[in-house]
């Protein structure tokens, strides 16, 4: 059984010009221990897939799906309760900006602290001991000091590893990364992509990675999924797509990779039909 | 921090020496004689009157009575009223708690009212709850004062006999004054009926003083709401399974508090302008009424020290104000 199993997921938005579909016909699903990466271009519905399924869309989106399930259980049947007890907890998200991500006006350590409380029994010393460690284990120095400083004090990379360990406090079966280096310095982008690797690794969660980056792709996913425009264009094992892309849409995206460059310029991905019906 | 204190309370100085000037000069420039309205119907022989004149110093150049007056006040000397021949600083201090009573509770009750509707119509955007509470905030705010205490006082006081209609208390207790707040020092007299008596006739200056800083507190909490639910670190809170009301009523509403806090700050000097009309209307004795009690009387030394301590006091709130946004705001406690 996956861990994630989403079948026919519809998100709209109400607008002034119309109803719009973001997300449209989308099945994803997500075995435990996995690395499935999210690619396609900017607009295809890639955050608001992932948010519909951690639940954080806003009022105005309206989400349908033949099945949203996390571990068997019907995810769009659930209370507002029943899914909060979850959130945080068996399934967490971080995001691409780690500095707009934190509460400026909380320390650190409040912010990780707060989710053990919510959802584990720990005592207060307890609390606290679980955050040092958790910052330690995402690699910021000087755990102690951190732990009581707020986000502004902090670089971008330190905030993103900060939100790590916000998401990882409770060890959840599902960490949706969208696109957590897209917002850092080339030098950091590494450096957290290995992290998340890692403790995907060693803690055995599986990780919805979202990117805009075939080359993260290449280097991180097990499997691979392309949306354009709402939909699901292709989907495969990683090796499987680098070797033989089987959809043209696909094949435009890999031959802007940057060793693809001729000459200095990338072809473009030009907005196309992609065989998209509408 | 102490530095920090120790700057805006040096910065306070030129502050405070710009509207002494204002002050002394200003009220010289109000039509009428002091001398010949303190002797009323009677009038005065010319040669009392230079006395008189001469007694109190008008007779002196215009600067050199200035510069007499700033020399007292830096020992602390705010002047003698005519009309009564004391202390300015002593009748200010006799009338000031009446004042703060009101100013206090008309601003907790801006302020928590303001907040909690102000949030709820955020919350709720669009929706009509978010209608009317916008809707009552922008008729409240465009209400004149008086109109809208009269309009309270026909109702509650003369047709439904609920309040009382002006003072600070009923003519039938009696009971020493501890502190100068009604509210205490009823309390503290032991005396059935008083404490109750006390807050009968606070109820409507309150809520008239309380108006329009409410409005404008309902409305600046809801933008900046509007604004902070917006924010990244609300999809955070929420992801983290935390309840709506923990996520709305700590995590938003504590970024919210930071524009908050400085315009409920803001309001305090409105509210010092408001009390003025207030007292008059329900008869407060505080310092508002005794500021145009004194106008009226042309009370030189009365009105322009009144005006120094109250703006003293507008200046200190806005320090302590500056204080509390540091508290408020991280972002700028470290710098
Ligand atoms: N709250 C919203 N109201 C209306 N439309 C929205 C809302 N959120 C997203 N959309 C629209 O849904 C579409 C998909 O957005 P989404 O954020 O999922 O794209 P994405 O694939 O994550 O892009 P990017 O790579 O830029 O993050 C976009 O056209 C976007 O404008
Ligand atoms: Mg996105």
């Amino acid at each position: 059984m996956a861990l994630l199993e989403i079948r026919n997921l519809s998100v709209s938005f109400e607008t002034t010009a119309g109803r719009f579909f973001a997300v449209q016909g989308l099945d994803v699903s997500v075995d435990e221990g996995e690395v499935l990466a999210v690619v396609g271009e900017s607009g295809s519905g890639k955050s608001v897939a992932m948010l519909a399924v951690m639940g954080l869309l806003p009022d105005t989106a309206t989400v349908s799906a033949d099945a949203m399930r996390f571990e068997g259980r019907d995810l769009l049947g659930m209370t507002p309760r029943q899914r909060r007890a979850l959130s945080g907890r068996d399934m967490a998200m971080i995001f691409q900006e780690p500095v707009a991500s934190l509460n400026p006006c909380f320390t650190v350590g409040f912010q990780i602290v707060e989710t053990l409380k919510r959802h584990t029994k720990l005592s207060g010393s307890a609390r606290r001991a679980r955050a040092l460690e958790l910052l330690t284990a995402v690699g910021i120095p000087e755990p102690e000091r951190r732990y009581a400083s707020y986000p502004h004090q902090m670089s971008g990379g330190q905030c993103q590893r900060a939100m790590i360990a916000i998401a990882m406090a409770c060890s959840p079966k599902l960490l949706i990364a969208d696109e957590p280096t897209t917002a850092l310095d080339v030098t950091i982008q590494k450096q957290i992509l290995d992290l998340l690797l890692n403790l995907q690794t060693e803690s055995g969660m599986a990780l919805v990675l979202i990117t805009h980056d075939m080359g993260v792709v290449a280097e991180t996913a097990d499997r691979v999924i392309v949306q354009y425009q709402g939909r699901k264009m292709e989907e495969a094992d990683a090796l499987t797509l680098f070797e033989a892309p089987r959809h043209p849409y696909t094949r435009a995206l890999l031959s802007a990779l940057p060793e693809n460059a001729v000459g200095g310029r990338l072809p473009t991905v030009a907005v196309g039909d992609w065989g998209v019906r509408t | 921090m102490l530095l920090f204190i120790l700057r805006r309370l040096l910065l306070l100085i030129p502050t405070f020496l710009g509207i002494t000037l204002l002050a002394f000069l200003f009220i010289r420039m109000l039509p009428g004689d002091p001398v010949l309205l303190l002797a009323g119907e009677r009038g005065l022989s010319p040669e009392r009157h230079a006395a008189l004149l001469a007694q109190f110093g008008f007779d002196q150049p215009m600067w050199r009575q200035y510069v007499d007056y700033i020399a007292g006040l830096f020992r602390g000397d705010f002047g003698i009223s005519f009309s009564t021949k004391r202390p300015v600083l002593e009748e200010f201090m006799a009338r000031f708690p009446a004042t703060l009573e009101l100013a206090f509770c008309a601003i907790l009750l801006a302020s928590v009212l303001g907040i909690a509707a102000g949030v709820l119509a955020a919350v709720r955007r669009g929706s009509w709850i978010d209608q009317l509470t916008m809707g009552i905030a922008l008729v409240g705010y465009s209400m004149p004062i008086f109109w809208w205490a009269l309009l309270l006082i026909i109702a509650f006081s003369s047709t439904l006999g609920w309040t009382p209609v002006s003072g600070r208390m009923g003519l039938a207790y009696y009971f020493p004054d501890v502190t100068g707040f009604m509210l205490i020092d009823s309390w503290l007299s032991g005396r059935p009926g008083a404490f109750k008596s006390a807050v009968m006739h606070l109820i409507l200056p309150t809520i008239v003083l309380a108006t329009i800083p409410l409005a404008v507190i309902a409305r600046q909490t809801r933008s900046a709401m509007l604004e902070v639910l917006g924010e990244v670190y609300m999809m955070t809170a929420r992801s983290k399974g935390l309840s709506p009301l923990r996520v709305v009523g700590l995590h938003a509403l504590r970024n919210a508090m930071i524009p908050v806090v400085t315009t409920i700050g803001l309001q305090v000097s409105v509210l010092m302008g408001g009390a003025i009309l207030t007292e008059s209307i329900f008869s407060w004795p505080g310092i508002g009424k005794w500021m145009i009690d004194s106008i009226s009387r042309r009370d030189y030394q009365v009105v322009q020290g009144g005006l120094l301590l109250i703006a003293l006091v507008v200046m200190l709130v806005n320090l302590t104000v500056d204080l509390l946004y540091g508290l408020v705001n991280p972002r700028v406690r470290r710098q």
